[in-house]
C-alpha cells in the first residue's frame, strides 16, 4: 500500500501517467512536460479572456526583442490566435537603434521566429522614427550623453513604430517578475504616480495604441522552462538570466526560493494600494509635436531631437541624471562602456536586455 | 526639581531650545544657514552644522543639536497628532533595545516638561499625563536561555528607577499568560500553538501579535488609556516592504501611522521619523544603556530586513523615502482619534491643524481576527462567497482571516485544529 502510494506521488499530478519533469512555483504541483505546456498556454489564454485584452479583427504588434520572454510570447500568442480563433491580425515589431553590430544577434533571433511562427517581422529603424541612427548621434554628442537619449528615444520608439505600422494594440512580454520588481522599484524611490499604475495589464487606452502585457501572472522560470520547447537551434541562448541583477531582482529571486507565491502576492499588493487622494499627481498631457503622453509641451525625445537637429545636441539633457536614476535601462555592450562604471543599484533590466 | 535623568546634563539644551526644534534640522549636506558669515569669514567644517559651536558628534551636528533634532521629531509627532492628553497614563512598551530606550527617555523629558510648566503656570491647566513601562517576557519562544531572564529584568528596573522624578511603575508579564494562569500549563499552550505554525515567517508574526495582544493586555489591567511603541522609521520601512511581499498591499498603511485606535487601548508610534542608526547612535553618545533581546527577523522579514539594510548602506535616505511612499497611501478611520471632546485638551494653535486630517475614510472596516488587518475588496468578496459554506466554526473563523494570514499562520488543514 505505501509502496503503491509512493510510485503514484512520482507520477505528474494532472495526468498521473508520465514522469514529472517540473514543479509549478505556483501550484508546487509536480507536473510533466507535456501537461506542463497545456496548463501554460491555457493560463495565458484564461488571461487573455478574463481581461478582454483583445477583440477579434485587431492589428496586434508583439513587441520582439529576440529574448526569451517576447519570444515565447510570440509563438503562444500565435498558437492561441490559431486555436481559439481571437480573429487577430499579429506580427511582430522590431527596433533597430541604429548601432553597428549590436543589434545583429537579437534580429536573427527575430527573423528566425517570423520563420518559425509565420508571423510577419516589421523592423523600425531610429532613422525611420526619428531620422537619426544612434551611431549618428553618438558621433555628435560623444559617448559620454547617449544614455539620456537612448533611455528616451526607446521609450517611445515602440509607440512611435506602433503609430507608423497603424496598430491597435502592442503587446510586451513582462513577466510577473519583471511586475513584482516594478512595484518595489516604485516603492523604494517614492514614485507614487508610476506605483499606482504598474500593475495594470493595460495600459495607455485612451491614448492612440494601448499596450497590453499577457504574462503579467507568468513567472519568469516558467517562461524560460516553456523557451526549451522552442529552442531548436542554440543550446545557450546569448540572453542569459543570470547577465544582469540588480538589487530588487536578486531580492525577488531570493523571496521566490523561500515563497514562490511571494511574487504574485507582490502584483496583488499593486494592485491593492490605494493612493491618498491628497497625493499630488502629475498631470498626463500628450506632446504637440508626437502627440505622446508627456507632461510638457513637448516631450523629451521632441526636444532632444530638436537639439540634434538645432546643432544644440545638449538641449534637454540636462536632467541626465533623472534618466539614469529613473526607471530607464542603461547600456551594457561593449561599444557603450561608460554607463557600465555609473550603473545605479536600482534600475531594472539594461538596455542590452531588451525586453521592452 | 531636576529633570536630568540618565540622559545627563543635555535636557538642559533641550529646554533652551524647544523653538528650534519645531523647524526640521537642514539635512547635513546643506551648509548652514546663520547669519554669522560675514564676508571674509567661512564656515567652520570642524564644527556642528547647526549651532557653530560645539564639535560635531554625528552627521555635522553637535551631541545637543542632535539630539535637539531627534526630540524635534519626536515632540511635533505627539503634539500634531495630539498622541497624548494630560489626562493619558501612558504605558511605554519596553524592549530594551535602542529605539524603546529613546521612546522611554523622551517621553520622562516631555513628562518633565509639562510638570514644570504646570508647576510654573500654579496649577492653572490640566495635570499632567503619568508614565509607566512595560516589558513582555519572550522567554517561552525562542529568546536565547542562557541569558538570565532575571538579570535582565533587574536590569530594566535599574533603567526605570533611574528615570527620576516621580517613580514609574514597571510592569513585567510574560508571554504565556495569555493563555493560563498556571505558569508551565501556559507555557506548553504557548508552545503547541506556536508549534502548529509551519511557516517560519508566520510564526515570527503571530510572536509578534501575541507581543500587542500582552501589551494590551498589561495596558488593559493596569488603566493605561496609551500604549506608546518605539517603532522608527527604519522598522517602518521594512514594514511596507514585507507587508508589499505578503500581499498586504491594501490594509498596509494600517500599521503606519502615528495612531492606531483599533484597539482597545489606542497605540501611539511617536518616533516614526527617526532612523534606527539616530537612535541607536543618540543611546551610544548619551551612554542610555540598551540591550538586545530579540533574534534577528527570519524567512521573509529576514530577507527584507537585509535588502532594506543594502539598499540604506547604498543610500542613507532609502528608507526614508520608503516610508514616504507609505505614507501616499490611504490610511484607515482608526488612524486618528475621533471622540468628540478629545481636541479640548490640546492647546488652541494645534487643534485647527489636527482636525484638519483628511477625514477620508468613512465606511467601517471588517478586520481580520489574527492580524487585525482590514479586509481588501476581494478579501471580503471572499468571506462572503464563503459564507454558509463551512462546515465547522474554525472554518468559519478561517473565513475571516486575511489572505495572508490564511497562507502563513493558519494550518493547511483546517480539521487538525
Ligand atoms: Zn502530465
Ligand atoms: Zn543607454
Ligand atoms: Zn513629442
Ligand atoms: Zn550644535
Ligand atoms: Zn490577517
Amino acid at each position: 500500500m505505501e509502496e503503491g502510494k509512493r510510485a503514484v506521488g512520482r507520477l505528474c499530478s494532472i495526468c498521473s501517467q508520465r514522469r514529472p519533469a517540473l514543479k509549478r512555483p505556483k501550484t508546487l504541483e509536480q507536473i510533466c512536460r507535456e501537461c506542463f505546456y497545456a496548463v501554460f498556454e491555457e493560463e495565458i489564454h484564461r488571461v487573455i479572456m478574463e481581461n478582454h485584452l483583445f477583440k477579434a479583427g485587431e492589428r496586434i504588434a508583439v513587441a520582439a526583442s529576440g529574448g526569451k520572454d517576447s519570444t515565447v510570447l510570440a509563438y503562444v500568442l500565435s498558437e492561441l490566435n490559431r486555436r481559439h480563433d481571437y480573429g487577430l491580425d499579429l506580427f511582430l515589431l522590431s527596433v533597430d537603434e541604429g548601432i553597428t553590430g549590436y543589434r545583429d544577434d537579437s534580429l536573427e533571433t527575430v527573423k528566425r521566429n517570423e520563420i518559425q511562427y509565420g508571423l510577419p517581422l516589421k523592423v523600425v529603424s531610429y532613422k525611420d522614427l526619428y531620422g537619426w541612427t544612434m551611431d549618428e548621434i553618438v558621433k555628435v554628442i560623444g559617448l559620454k550623453n547617449n544614455c539620456t537619449f537612448c533611455g528616451v528615444f526607446r521609450r517611445q520608439a515602440l509607440d512611435r513604430g506602433a503609430a507608423l505600422l497603424k496598430v491597435d494594440k502592442l503587446v510586451t512580454g513582462h513577466n510577473a517578475d519583471d511586475m513584482a520588481e516594478t512595484v518595489l522599484l516604485n516603492i523604494l524611490r517614492g514614485d507614487i504616480a508610476r506605483l499606482s499604475r504598474c500593475t495594470f495589464i493595460m495600459t495607455g487606452e485612451d491614448g492612440p495604441i494601448p499596450r497590453c502585457k499577457p504574462f503579467k501572472y507568468t513567472y519568469e522560470k516558467e517562461i524560460y522552462a516553456y523557451f526549451k520547447k522552442l529552442d531548436y537551434f542554440s543550446t545557450e541562448c546569448i540572453y542569459s538570466p543570470n547577465a544582469y541583477r540588480g538589487f530588487a531582482r536578486e531580492f525577488i529571486k531570493d523571496l521566490e526560493r523561500i515563497r514562490p507565491q511571494a511574487i504574485l502576492d507582490i502584483i496583488r499588493s499593486g494592485e491593492d494600494f490605494r493612493i491618498s487622494s491628497s497625493t499630488r499627481m502629475p498631470d498626463q498631457g500628450t506632446c504637440e509635436r508626437c502627440g505622446y503622453i508627456s507632461s510638457q509641451k513637448l516631450c523629451k525625445a521632441c526636444v532632444l531631437l530638436e537639439g540634434l537637429n538645432r546643432g544644440l545636441p545638449k538641449l534637454g539633457i540636462s536632467r541626465t541624471r533623472e534618466a539614469i536614476n529613473g526607471s530607464e535601462r542603461l547600456h551594457k555592450t561593449g561599444r557603450l562602456p561608460k554607463a557600465e562604471a555609473e550603473r545605479p543599484i536600482l534600475q531594472s533590466k539594461p538596455c542590452g536586455n531588451l525586453e521592452f | 526639581m531636576s529633570c536630568s535623568g540618565s540622559g545627563g546634563g543635555t535636557c538642559q539644551s533641550l529646554c533652551r531650545r524647544t523653538k528650534d526644534d519645531e523647524v526640521q534640522p537642514p539635512p547635513p549636506s546643506v551648509s548652514p544657514k546663520d547669519g554669522r558669515d560675514e564676508p571674509g569669514s567661512k564656515v567652520d567644517q570642524s564644527l556642528c552644522s547647526k549651532c557653530g559651536e560645539e564639535k560635531p558628534a554625528w552627521n555635522s551636528l553637535c551631541l545637543a543639536c542632535f539630539r535637539s533634532s531627534l526630540f524635534g521629531k519626536f515632540k511635533l509627532a505627539v503634539t500634531s497628532n495630539a498622541m497624548i492628553s494630560p489626562s493619558d497614563k501612558v504605558l511605554v512598551a519596553f524592549s530594551g533595545g535602542s529605539a524603546s530606550r529613546v521612546a522611554l527617555q523622551f517621553i520622562h523629558e516631555l513628562r518633565c516638561k509639562s510638570l514644570k510648566n504646570w508647576d510654573a503656570s500654579k496649577s492653572q491647566g490640566l495635570p499632567v499625563f503619568a508614565v509607566g513601562v512595560a516589558f513582555v517576557d519572550e522567554s517561552a519562544v525562542g529568546l536565547n536561555p542562557s541569558i538570565g531572564m532575571s538579570n535582565i529584568i533587574e536590569e530594566i528596573n535599574s533603567v526605570v528607577s533611574e528615570l527620576a522624578p516621580a517613580k514609574k511603575e514597571l510592569h513585567v508579564t510574560s508571554m504565556e499568560g495569555l493563555f493560563c494562569k498556571n505558569f508551565d500549563d501556559g507555557r506548553s499552550c504557548l508552545n503547541e500553538l506556536l508549534d502548529s505554525i509551519t511557516d517560519a515567517t508566520g510564526k515570527e508574526d503571530f510572536t509578534q501579535y501575541l507581543r500587542m495582544l500582552s501589551l494590551q493586555k498589561i495596558a488593559l489591567d493596569n488603566n493605561y488609556t496609551k500604549l506608546l511603541l518605539g517603532s522608527c522609521a527604519s522598522k517602518m520601512a521594512r514594514l511596507i516592504i514585507s507587508a508589499t511581499v505578503k500581499g498586504q498591499g491594501f490594509s498596509l498603511p494600517a500599521n503606519l501611522q502615528y495612531v492606531d485606535s483599533r484597539w482597545e487601548v489606542p497605540v501611539v508610534l511617536p518616533l516614526r521619523d527617526c532612523l534606527a542608526q539616530e537612535l541607536a547612535m543618540l543611546c551610544h553618545l548619551d551612554g542610555l544603556k540598551t540591550t538586545q533581546l530579540f533574534n534577528s527577523p527570519v524567512g521573509i522579514n529576514g530577507l527584507v530586513s537585509s535588502f532594506v539594510a543594502r539598499l540604506q548602506e547604498e543610500n542613507p535616505s532609502r528608507e526614508r523615502t520608503i516610508v514616504r511612499t507609505g505614507e501616499k497611501l490611504k490610511a484607515f478611520s482608526f488612524n486618528k482619534f475621533t471622540q468628540d471632546g478629545y481636541y479640548d485638551f490640546l492647546p488652541s494653535i494645534i487643534r485647527p491643524k489636527f482636525q484638519n486630517v483628511n477625514h477620508e475614510e468613512s465606511k467601517p472596516e471588517f478586520l481580520c481576527p489574527i492580524c487585525g488587518s482590514p479586509l481588501s475588496d476581494s478579501e471580503w468578496k471572499h468571506l462572503k462567497g464563503t459564507k454558509g459554506m463551512y462546515q465547522t466554526s474554525i472554518e468559519m473563523f478561517a473565513s475571516q482571516c486575511c489572505q495572508s494570514c490564511r497562507f502563513q499562520i493558519l494550518p493547511k488543514d483546517t480539521s487538525s485544529l
